[in-house]
């Protein structure tokens, strides 16, 4: 086994890195890989409350580094999942408790246990930002249909480029498909013109996330949601699988614009 | 109706087409470091350096950011005076 080692971030804090985190690593554990995540974030721990592992913490990432704990005692299994653990932040220390080279051999010394390394990155581009892409094999960069969030986005997808960590791959959460309709929201097509960069995941708004973040199941566990079905879908494509793109299909061939003229017309 | 017409009549005024506009126009200084102002004392000294040597038009002159893919260019596009005119 050689893991690949898949970053979350995006520059903008609020967009929903540590849901796309723990919904894609959820997601790829269902199809049967083994997967670790690991919660950059420190002092402002977060991803065990989304994956609802918050009561089962004993040691966390900075106990591992400094050498108090062995690695495999900090990873916490989520029982709902065969091979889905979580390495959590420490939340009384800041960002410079680890170094970048700190979480290179942290992800060399699990590369050989399992198939998938995702690690949830803080917002910002300063030292908690390194810590997380240093040992990225690939990047995802999450954002919103919003003028503030793709502007963070595109510059921290000019810092991944000048780590040479690119090409950055993009996912596109919280899209209200009847805003981009009414011409109110951007569409992916705009983002992605804007950013110049490869897609790989759009995310429509959706009320299950609130309410599965609430009781600490991540939607991808069942796919029944809008927004569970394409984290489901990101993982797949991370697997290589070519998955249609939902909202990009829908929109917007000539014909297809003039017959929803045509329905909200004689509606 | 006034979904219809606003479709028929295409999307300018719409907020996200707004929004895309001007984060167009953001993201080239971001990228590139430069402020409006920069750019525009930047073209006046590119026209003052080019005027030493040949006659140009300043009113012709179009000198713009360009995105290509994530990079960005430096476009000018600069009309030279024909050589007759220079002598009168």
């Amino acid at each position: 086994m050689a893991a690949k080692v898949l970053t979350v971030t995006s520059g903008k804090g609020g967009v929903g890195k540590t849901t796309t985190t723990a919904n894609i690593a959820v997601a790829l554990a269902a199809l049967s890989y083994k997967v670790v995540c690991i919660d950059a974030d420190i002092g402002l721990r977060n991803l065990d409350v989304v994956l609802g592992l918050e009561n089962r913490i004993v040691y966390d990432v900075v106990d591992v580094v400094e050498g108090r704990c062995r690695l495999r005692q900090a990873m916490i299994r989520d029982k709902r999942l065969p091979e889905l653990y979580l390495i959590p932040a420490a939340q009384t220390r800041d960002k410079n408790a680890i170094s970048p080279s700190d979480m290179v051999r942290l992800c060399d010394e699990l590369r050989n246990e399992v198939d998938w390394i995702l690690i949830d990155s803080p917002a910002g581009i300063e030292r908690g930002f390194r810590n997380a892409l240093a040992p990225a094999d690939m990047v995802l960069v999450v954002t919103n249909p919003e003028v503030s969030a793709v502007r963070d986005a595109d510059r921290i997808i000019g810092l991944i480029e000048a780590e040479e960590k690119g090409p950055a791959r993009l996912i596109l959460n919280r899209v209200n498909m009847n805003l981009v309709k009414r011409g109110d929201m951007l569409n992916a097509e705009d983002v992605l013109e804007l950013l110049a960069v490869e897609l790989i995941g759009i995310v429509p708004e959706d009320e299950a996330v609130v309410v599965s973040t609430n009781r600490g199941q991540p939607v991808a566990l069942d796919g029944k949601s809008k927004a569970g079905l394409a984290f489901q879908n990101i993982a797949r494509r991370l697997n290589g699988e070519q998955v249609p793109f939902l909202s990009l299909d829908e929109k917007d061939g000539f014909f297809a614009r003039l017959s929803r003229m045509f329905r909200s017309g004689g509606a | 109706m006034a979904g219809w017409l606003e479709q028929l009549l295409g999307k300018k005024d719409k907020s996200a087409e707004q929004a895309k506009e001007r984060l167009k126009l953001v993201l080239i200084h971001d990228r590139t470091d430069l402020t409006p102002h920069q750019l525009e004392v930047m073209k006046n000294e590119l026209l003052e350096v080019i005027s030493r040597h040949v006659a140009i038009d300043p009113s012709a002159v179009k000198i713009d950011m360009a995105q290509d893919g994530r990079e960005q260019r430096l476009i000018a596009d600069i009309p030279l005076k024909p050589a007759n005119a220079r002598r009168r």
